[in-house]
């Protein structure tokens, strides 16, 4: 029981059904249809899927960003206990940046390019406190700058973001998504946009962090190393559904769903031999006008079974907060045994049967 | 940077040069003379005019002559329709008028203008936009003589609510000033509405607009502090030159409202051949549009620190 509690004092984020829906005028888009998570304070957790896949819309009803004509159709967000939808448009105004806040994926264009970087850094602090001198402001500024392993601050606050590297822009995103400690960051792709040295010491630093101030953070990505590098937890989305969530190393080596080894199967790897190909994922992503019946991954899927044309598998549990939604793991459930792929490690099988 | 200003102040120079010699060649191949009245003159006479003026010698020698002394701030006298009088005299009193008039009509044109640019592109589709959008386009297709008489017609009479009169009279104070400030803001109002419109919807859909929601901002701050300023560019770019034009007085508006201004003034010296009024209020037009357009050069590079003026500009 007092586990529970704990567990429950730890909740930062819940999620329950969410539903977002677009309405064009060529009809309803469905970019989410309809995913449920938890996440604590200090726990990271990866959102990965192809483009379209909706893990931008999810985050951004999060927050309150949602441009017209998306719209939460269903579901609800409880943040610290708040039901969030709920939040009148001041209330959002003010939860936006002070208890959750967000990064962009392209530190180029994130900062407005006419005002210096002390400038926005210190609007984004008064922009919730309102109370605080402008030289305490720019004193905390300076402070969080220094934070995030930006050196000369004086000089950085005074300079405008095209005189600042890729990097330093997204080190300073990130200072100022940080510096009203908000409980929940957002990063929607934060590294894509950056070299891969770059991309390295950003992680590096959300890590660090995240340690220091025991944030709970959000991190969209479509790059499957860079949630092995920083993730807990992993929710695998496909077509505005999520797949398949998961502990971060069951994602990786255990596997339930043919999307998430296809995607895993897709990404290149270090200890590959030279002869090995990538493979990837044949067919295309679903029209998001026209979702197919049923699962929306079965047209792409190798292991595609009659009544995965027709209708949605249910959340499988394969172990400790791992579900997924597939019809084989329904199946080897009833069954009692393995059945198709997933179950076992694919990638050692595939190497096993190319050696032998 | 000094480098930078002396290249402009020769540039300018020579394009005042430029302009002055050829409005001093065109002015003088259009037929009709100074000298043409109802009074009919001897040959004599104009003999005698021609020489006093210097208008006998060559032309060649004749534009020398006025370069010289423009550029010791002699523009010469007129001939005809303030008889002697230095021309530099006439237009220090005649500018103020047209300036005055031409500030306040800019003031409210960019005031009123900007904002409902900027409402507009942050409704876009809806019908604050549509309304906006009708009425802007209304107003940059209605010719400035109509809008001006609908306005003399509308607001002026014996039993008008004001108490405006159809003939500007400075003594009034400021209600003599209210139509022709109107009528010249219309056009440039509208023009800057629909401008601003088309730059914000460009700026509100940039990233940094995202940022700056994501931080929490109220929405006047975005789209006043964030989106404008970078939308301002083209804005500035067409105020700049319109300025000189507006200050130097409306022609349409001055005639329609008999205001002694410059604007008035330079048309009817140009039907009246009186050549050293066309020179001079061209030469101090084209100053003004030459200064407001380094003004211009220099606004860009305060409002967007990207800018390098030393590599040109925009």
């Amino acid at each position: 029981m007092s586990e529970q509690n704990n567990n429950q004092d730890r909740r930062l984020l819940e999620v329950r059904d969410l539903r977002v829906s677009f309405f064009t005028p060529a009809g309803e888009v469905k970019a989410v249809g309809g995913i449920s998570y938890d996440l604590n304070y200090d726990e990271v957790m990866g959102i990965v899927g192809e483009s379209g896949s909706g893990k931008s819309v999810e985050a951004y009803s999060i927050i309150g960003l949602l441009q017209s004509p998306g719209k939460v159709i269903g579901g609800s967000i409880t943040f610290e206990g708040q039901d969030v939808l709920a939040f009148s448009k001041e209330e959002m105004t003010s939860f936006r940046g002070s208890r959750v806040a967000m990064i962009f994926q392209n530190p180029m264009t994130c900062l407005n390019p006419v005002y210096t970087i002390g400038n926005q850094l210190v609007e984004a602090l008064k922009a919730h406190d309102k109370s605080i001198s402008m030289e305490g402001a720019k004193k905390r500024a300076m402070e969080m700058l220094e934070l995030v392993g930006i050196n000369n601050v004086a000089q950085r606050m005074r300079q405008y973001p095209h005189e600042l590297s890729g990097g330093m822009r997204q080190r300073v995103m990130i200072a100022m998504g940080l510096i009203c400690h908000p409980k929940l960051l957002i990063a929607d792709e934060p590294t894509t946009a950056l070299d891969v040295t770059i991309q390295a010491q950003i992680l590096e630093l959300m890590k660090e962090l995240q340690k220091k101030t025991h944030m709970g953070i959000i991190f969209i990505t479509h790059n499957l190393g860079v949630v092995a590098e920083i993730c807990d937890k992993v929710c695998v989305m496909y077509a505005g559904r999520m797949v398949e969530q998961g502990p971060v190393n069951d994602i990786f080596y255990r596997p339930g769903h043919p999307y998430t080894v296809g995607l895993l199967r897709s990404m290149p790897r270090v200890d590959a031999e030279s002869y090995e190909r990538l493979i990837p994922i044949e067919g295309t992503p679903v029209d998001m006008l026209n979702p197919p019946e049923g699962c929306p991954f079965a047209p792409r899927c190798e292991h595609a079974m009659k009544i995965c044309l027709k209708k949605m598998p249910p959340y499988v549990e394969l172990g400790e907060g791992h579900r997924s939604a597939c019809w084989l793991r329904v199946e080897e459930q009833k069954n009692g045994r393995p059945f198709g792929p997933g179950s076992a490690p694919e990638r050692q099988g595939e190497d096993g049967g190319s050696n032998g | 940077m000094a480098k930078y200003i002396i290249k402009r102040v020769i540039m300018a120079i020579l394009t005042i040069l430029v302009v002055a010699c050829v409005t001093f060649v065109l002015m003088r191949s259009v037929p009709g003379s100074p000298w043409n009245s109802e009074k009919a003159m001897t040959e004599q006479q104009i003999a005698t005019l021609n020489e006093r003026y210097g208008y006998d010698k060559p032309l060649p020698i004749q534009l020398l002559t006025y370069l010289k002394n423009a550029l010791q701030g002699d523009l010469g006298v007129s001939l005809k329709m303030q008889k002697d009088r230095p021309v530099t005299e006439i237009i220090t009193t005649m500018f103020p008028l047209s300036a005055k008039i031409g500030v306040v009509a800019l003031v409210w044109a960019v005031l009123v203008g900007v904002p409902l640019g900027c409402l507009a592109a942050y409704n876009r589709g809806k019908w604050v936009d549509s309304l906006l959008r009708v009425v802007c386009t209304l107003g940059i297709s209605m010719p400035g003589f109509v809008i001006a008489n609908f306005l003399l017609i509308g607001l002026t009479g014996q039993d008008s609510l004001f108490g405006l009169k159809a003939i500007f009279d400075a003594s009034q104070g400021a209600k003599a000033y209210f139509m022709p400030c109107v009528a010249l803001g219309l056009y440039p109002m509208c023009y800057v509405a629909r401008l601003t419109r088309s730059s914000m919807l460009d700026s509100i859909n940039q990233e940094y607009i995202k940022t700056a929601r994501a931080k929490g901002l109220k929405t006047g701050k975005i789209i006043f502090k964030h989106a404008l300023r970078n939308a301002l560019i083209p804005v500035i770019t067409y105020l700049g030159p319109l300025v000189a034009f507006t200050l130097c007085g409306g022609f349409v508006v001055e005639s329609v409202f008999s205001i002694p201004g410059l604007g008035r003034y330079f048309v009817q010296s140009i039907s009246n051949r009186d050549y050293p009024i066309i020179m001079g209020t061209t030469i101090f037009l084209a100053s003004f549009v030459v200064v407001m357009n380094l003004v211009v050069d220099i606004l860009y590079r305060v409002v967007d620190p990207r800018i390098d003026l030393t590599k040109g500009g925009v």
